[in-house]
């Protein structure tokens, strides 16, 4: 399966009850893991758009875009080749930590502490999928005790 | 008007000239079946198991064209009906099929006869609806007949919940359907619609692969048109029989597993593959790699997701293929026929080699003769279901079609069962027709309480039971592939066929000889009452030529030679 490579695609839905179901089905049916999806409405429009994440080869992948058209409430399928990728990761981390150190490093990946506690602080990054891999990777000397990611959102260029 | 949403779904099939409804009654439709028992504008047949009733609302779809409906209850009167969907979604049939569904307030609530319904029914189906307030069910119906006979057909189901049928909200059927994120393509590229002309006018060995789009596009005449006015061969799928008819000299015959040995020689010899409304099934390319190896390939198809699936194409033309032979027929002077007469005469020498027939036995009638029979004997005059097993196939190998919508059997989920009730559908669509159902002794079974249905409703549809006491497919692979170890495949013990027809108040014949079956068949038809006529075949018989699964077209299991009739 060498060619099982990432693919991002987006989905226009009409936003209505089990449209996201009927899209997942079309993955789960031939053994396919989502690997993110990120859902929300299309601000004044009737509809949503859907941005999963996934691997698989290119023939599979032309099959469940074209599926994914097949369905009646699905508008548009984008398979994306050329595109901006964000992705929103929050950690929690213990207030006893080098606050400073994680800050300087939420900067980096575009990101700041966004709240504190009495015992934790929560910081934010929001970068490219594969630096906020980085990140998460960067910030594992700080005990972090909860990590929350996203998922992918995208837009083609 | 302000109706309740029982009324609303009468008052929807009569805007949509719906004449005809199969279903089962239950709890949570009863408010829909309450407004039946009070309308006089169509007619329901109650069949008597919720699957009969789909496959019964299937024949009628396949034979008539237009939409076939069903109506059943929540829980288990839908999960019987999943099978009959499934198979509906496998053979793009137009279906709409209701079901009852408990009160909105009970769903979630495990209450009795509860199913998450469009939960199943999602994959199984075109497109699904879970009506939630009974004003949107005049959109919801409508949709609903729309998404099943447009684009490539389907089942469409609609759920609604028993508070829902009985809630009052006004009714207005004369609504546009305004569907912006489902509007299929009908009109094929005019680019690639010349470019494929133009590569059907540069082929040395083209030819025609027929499917079951073109029954569903009722573009029968105009591939016949173009067929012949390209002088090109043609070989048709099992959905596709009675395209060409059985008498066309340009009908190579059916292709795949059980094909004919030319259509399948001709298929690996072609250089141009013009495929219309066919889907590449594996069942008709066996071995990928090896189908159709020196060929381009035009593919004509409404379904964007049929194309390049399986079988890359050269030429992919999204659209109806009645439009689009159209547009070729318009174009079909850039084809010169005479050039193809040295690859026509190719395919007689196949077709001489290995013709599709079978060996006469002096003890027991064969199956094939039987089904040879009666198309001499009712021919036109006859439609033709079956069920699933080797009788399917002989009848799709040896049954002289002459028409589309003649043949009606169950292809992409294989349904035993699927025979009778489609059948009773299909009289009722074309009660002109004698119905004959080709069936084994093993699938008859599977949904034998329909003689109840058929008798009370006067369906007199003619049961063949080709009794090989055998499930005699399964069996043929176990004596081909599993050296000979028969396992749980023979059906010796049986109920006396005659007897249970008669049970149920229809008709039944015990035949064993050619004579004995002549006349049996002749008085089935003089009696206009369901039959079952029992014919007693050779145990061992084989559908020959055969592709074993995975395995290339050319490299057929053939009938062994000899004294053939």
């Amino acid at each position: 399966m060498a060619d099982e490579a990432r693919r991002v695609i987006s989905v226009i839905v009409i936003n209505e009850a089990s449209v996201l179901s009927r899209v997942t089905d079309l993955f789960s049916g031939r053994g396919y893991n989502i690997t993110s999806l990120t859902v929300a409405p299309i601000p004044d429009t009737k509809y949503s758009r859907l941005t999963i994440v996934t691997s698989g080869s290119v023939h599979i992948m032309e099959q469940i875009t074209k599926q994914l058209h097949k369905l009646i409430p699905v508008l548009r399928v984008y398979e994306h080749e050329d595109m901006v990728e964000k992705e929103m990761a929050l950690v929690k981390f213990p207030i006893t930590e080098n606050l400073s150190d994680i800050d300087t490093l939420c900067q980096a990946y575009n990101g700041k502490i966004v709240n504190t506690g009495e015992n934790i602080v929560i910081a934010m990054v929001a970068d490219e999928p594969t630096r906020v891999n980085n990140f998460l990777k960067a910030i594992k000397r700080y005990n972090p005790k909860e990590i929350v990611r996203s998922g992918a959102v995208a837009l083609e260029r | 008007m302000q109706i309740s949403g029982a009324q609303m779904v009468i008052e929807a099939l009569i805007a949509e000239g719906v004449d005809t409804v199969f279903g089962y009654p239950g709890g949570a439709i009863m408010n829909v079946y309450d407004e039946i028992y009070k309308q006089n504008s169509f007619h329901h047949i109650l069949n008597r198991h919720e699957q009969a009733s789909i496959h019964a609302a299937e024949g009628y779809a396949k034979a008539s064209g237009k939409v076939g409906v069903a109506m059943i209850t929540s829980g288990p009167g839908f999960t019987n009906a999943v099978t009959g969907l499934a198979d509906a979604y496998m053979d793009s049939i137009p279906l709409v099929v209701i079901s009852g569904q408990v009160p909105m307030s009970l769903i979630g609530t495990d209450a009795f006869q509860e199913i998450d319904a469009v939960g199943i029914s999602r994959s199984c189906t075109k497109h699904n609806y879970l009506v939630t307030d009974a004003k949107d069910l005049p959109r919801i119906l409508k949709e609903a007949f729309y998404i099943a006979r447009s684009g490539r057909p389907g089942p469409v189901h609609v759920d609604i919940p028993k508070d829902v049928t009985a809630q009052i909200a006004e009714f207005n059927y004369d609504i546009e359907i305004d569907l912006e994120t489902y509007k299929p393509n009908v009109k094929g590229n005019p680019r690639q619609i010349k470019k494929a002309m133009q590569a059907i006018a540069t082929a040395k060995r083209p030819l025609f692969y027929l499917g079951g789009g073109v029954i569903n596009a009722n573009a029968a005449d105009e591939v016949r048109e173009l067929v012949h006015k390209c002088g090109i061969p043609a070989v048709e799928t099992f959905m596709a029989r009675g395209v060409l008819s059985h008498d066309d000299e340009l009908l190579v015959g059916m292709l795949g597993m059980h094909g004919s040995y030319a259509s399948n020689m001709a298929m690996s010899e072609t250089d141009l593959v013009i495929a219309l409304g066919a889907r590449f099934d594996d069942r008709v390319t066996g071995k990928l790699s090896e189908f159709a190896k020196h060929a381009d390939v035009i593919h004509v198809d409404i379904d964007p997701a049929s194309i390049s699936k399986l079988v890359n194409a050269d030429y992919p033309i999204v659209g109806d293929v009645k439009n689009v032979v159209n547009e070729m027929l318009a174009q079909v002077d850039v084809v010169n026929a005479d050039k193809y007469a040295t690859w026509r005469e190719t395919i007689v020498n196949f077709e001489e080699l290995h013709p599709l027939t079978y060996h006469e036995d002096s003890e027991r009638l064969k199956p094939q003769w039987v089904i040879q029979r009666v198309g001499e004997l009712l021919g036109d005059g006859a439609n033709i279901s079956t069920d699933v097993g080797q009788h399917q196939m002989w009848t799709a190998q040896f049954y002289p079609f002459s028409r589309p919508r003649q043949f009606i059997s169950s292809g992409g989920l294989g349904t035993m069962g699927f025979g009778f009730p489609a059948a009773l559908g299909v009289k009722a669509a074309a009660p002109e027709k004698v119905s004959i159902n080709f069936t084994g002794d093993g699938s008859i079974l599977m949904n034998v309480q329909e003689l109840m249905t058929a008798v009370e409703k006067k369906l007199p549809v003619i049961n063949i039971i080709l009794n090989n006491n055998f499930l005699g497919m399964v069996r043929q692979w176990q004596t081909l592939f599993y050296d000979k170890r028969h396992s749980e495949t023979d059906l010796s013990i049986q109920p006396d066929f005659v007897k249970v027809a008669e049970a149920f108040g229809g008709i039944g014949y015990r035949v064993h000889t050619k004579e004995e079956f002549d006349a049996a068949l002749q008085d089935a038809v003089a009696k206009g009452v369901v039959a079952f006529i029992e014919v007693i075949v050779h145990r061992m018989e084989n559908v020959m030529p055969m592709v074993p699964a995975g395995g290339s077209l050319y490299n057929m299991m053939l009938l062994e030679k000899k004294e053939s009739k």
